[in-house]
């Protein structure tokens, strides 16, 4: 088995490396948007799986860190833009090394106190706590009529990194395939870690942990401000990437939308959320080309995926190439 | 030298009282049974040991220092060791996966992201001697669901023993044994109990003869009376507690 996903990962990234060209291939450039999407949802969603498959936390918020995240950076670039000092001592930034760095601190400080608070309660407390934090969230930068309230903030142009020309899209997309890597490689340490062990009990059997002498509080709060990060990252992408930042980026059917691509892909597996956020932005894109209910048609999808399958795509994959070796 | 004390411990259910006044200890080298009719609250008692449940009034000391109102992983940090009744496992990871993780619990480091539990080669050397001459020393890579309910008692206690605990509440570990399972379990035990004194609670009155060093009678809640084997079996009153709920003392 190990080889085998050895041999699939380098194949998936020669083809995420030749994805440019491909779409010009075929005459559709829009595509490559669309796979910037993915790559940017991929990394937000298995954010969420990290806590909710691997933790056992069923957030229904994370939409608030991809907002949060998505903020930063339209907050950053809006001061550059003005020059004024942000609280009167913060500078403004519109260099990528600063607003993501920047954007996964306060995405980490919001999942602290929203995780110190939530993780007191569990089960459905805990969704509709989560729930009511992203929400509460979504209303205030609504209300916040100095970064454009309800239609958001405008970011001119997309940040600078390293001298590259961000404006042309290909340079663009593999900007955000690059940070993807990264992304998915250090995720893959921290799923493998001594704490990812520790967070793998957690959600298999509370009761057994603490029996052992772990306080499960500490380290779920620990994996929910890890997971905070993560998606704040995302959020700090995607404002780069669709160059405003709303309220709309935290919206409560946003949080929805992660939590279907993670069950699409295969709740608590390490690929699934990619293969989840593929199948939900390919899906929406096509079936909302084709009809205006594409909602109901992706009902369907993920009603037969979740019944027909064990653990989602990814569940699916592993049983056909198992068969198949 | 006292490992547990438990001092005047009571918790009432409602209007019913489920441990009333109870007091006993543990002592350093001693395998104290609890025994008693079902509904008699031995596991209501074990809750409050653990911490799971906490009492309406007095005092629980592990080796001299009150826990009464400590929560469950730090009284485990103190050396508090149990097993469940209803074994309680990580049900999709292996037998030396679930020993390790004792030993990880142990050993700290547990906030660590960016090394590899897989390289902790310490962690698994201790895993494996735990296992070693053990009943499960063959099955050390079966997945606990696979496991069956024999194998799964077996691992409760390894796991407890990985934790290196001071003392081992053991919450009926012959429930549900076959005979030589239990038999097995027993000299087990028996081999534990030198180094770690334990509170046993048991319905298997063989068991329970064959390893006490000292037994106590729980009957609604209260401790009725405490001694050596031979004079619980010669008690009078422990006889009709028991024969007037079920015909167990033999």
């Amino acid at each position: 088995m190990r080889p085998l996903v050895a041999t699939l990962v380098t194949a998936a990234l020669l083809f995420l490396f030749f994805v440019p060209m491909l779409t010009d291939l075929v005459g559709r450039p829009s595509l490559l948007a669309l796979a910037c999407r993915i790559l940017i949802y991929a990394m937000a969603a298995a954010s969420l799986n990290f806590v909710l498959g691997y933790g056992g936390m069923i957030s229904f918020g994370h939409a608030a860190f991809f907002g949060v995240g998505a903020y930063t950076v339209g907050i950053l670039y809006a001061h550059f833009a003005s020059g004024e000092l942000l609280f009167g001592f913060i500078p403004g930034s519109n260099q990528m090394l600063i607003t993501l760095p920047a954007a996964v601190l306060v995405s980490g400080v919001f999942a602290a106190a929203i995780g110190a608070l939530s993780l007191r309660t569990g089960g459905v407390q805990f969704i509709m706590i989560t729930l009511a934090f992203a929400q509460m969230l979504f209303f205030f930068f609504v209300a916040l009529k100095a970064y454009g309230g309800e239609d958001g903030i405008i970011i001119r142009r997309t940040n600078e990194l390293a001298g590259l020309n961000m404006r042309d899209r290909v340079t663009l997309y593999y900007v955000i395939l690059g940070f993807a890597v990264l992304f998915f490689l250090g995720l893959w340490r921290m799923v493998n870690s001594s704490f990812g062990a520790v967070l793998r009990g957690i959600q298999q059997n509370e009761r057994r942990m603490a029996a052992l002498g772990f306080a499960p509080y500490r380290y779920k709060l620990y994996a929910f401000i890890l997971s905070g990060m993560g998606a704040g990252f995302a959020g700090a992408l995607m404002a780069n990437f669709l160059r405003y930042a709303s309220p709309d980026m935290m919206h409560w059917t946003k949080s929805g939308e992660l939590m279907i691509m993670v069950i699409l892909g295969g709740v608590g597996s390490f690929f699934g959320p990619i293969f989840g956020a593929a199948a939900f932005m390919i899906l929406e894109t096509f079936l909302a080309g084709w009809t205006e209910h594409w909602q109901l048609l992706l009902g369907a999808v993920l009603l037969v995926i979740v019944l027909a399958t064990k653990g989602g795509i990814n569940g699916l994959l592993a049983r056909i190439f198992r068969r198949g070796a | 030298m006292t490992i547990l004390a438990i001092d005047g411990l009571v918790k009432r259910f409602g209007g019913l009282l489920a441990t009333d006044q109870v007091s006993l200890t543990v002592e350093d080298g001693e395998i104290h049974a609890l025994i008693g009719p079902n509904g008699a609250g031995k596991s209501t008692l074990i809750n409050q040991l653990c911490g799971e449940i906490a009492p309406d009034e007095g005092r629980i000391r592990l080796a001299g220092q009150d826990i009464t109102n400590m929560p469950v992983p730090d009284r485990v940090a103190l050396g508090l060791g149990r097993t469940f009744q209803i074994t309680s496992l990580l049900g999709d990871a292996t037998c030396r996966q679930n020993i390790a993780m004792a030993v990880q619990a142990r050993q700290g480091g547990n906030f660590r992201i960016w090394d590899r539990i897989a390289g902790r080669r310490d962690l698994w050397d201790q895993a494996d001697a735990v296992l070693d001459g053990s009943a499960l020393a063959g099955r050390a890579d079966v997945v606990v669901h696979d496991l069956s309910h024999g194998e799964r008692k077996q691992l409760e206690l390894l796991i407890a023993l990985a934790r290196q605990p001071r003392l081992l509440l053991l919450d009926e570990p012959m429930a549900g044994l076959g005979h030589a399972e239990s038999q097995d379990m027993i000299a087990r035990l028996r081999e534990v109990g030198r180094s770690v004194p334990m509170l046993l609670v048991e319905h298997d009155m063989a068991a329970v003869f064959a390893l006490a060093t000292r037994i106590s009678v729980l009957v609604y809640g209260r401790i009725i009376a405490s001694g050596s084997v031979a004079e619980i079996r010669a008690n009078a009153e422990v006889r009709e507690a028991y024969l007037g709920a079920e015909d167990e003392l033999c």
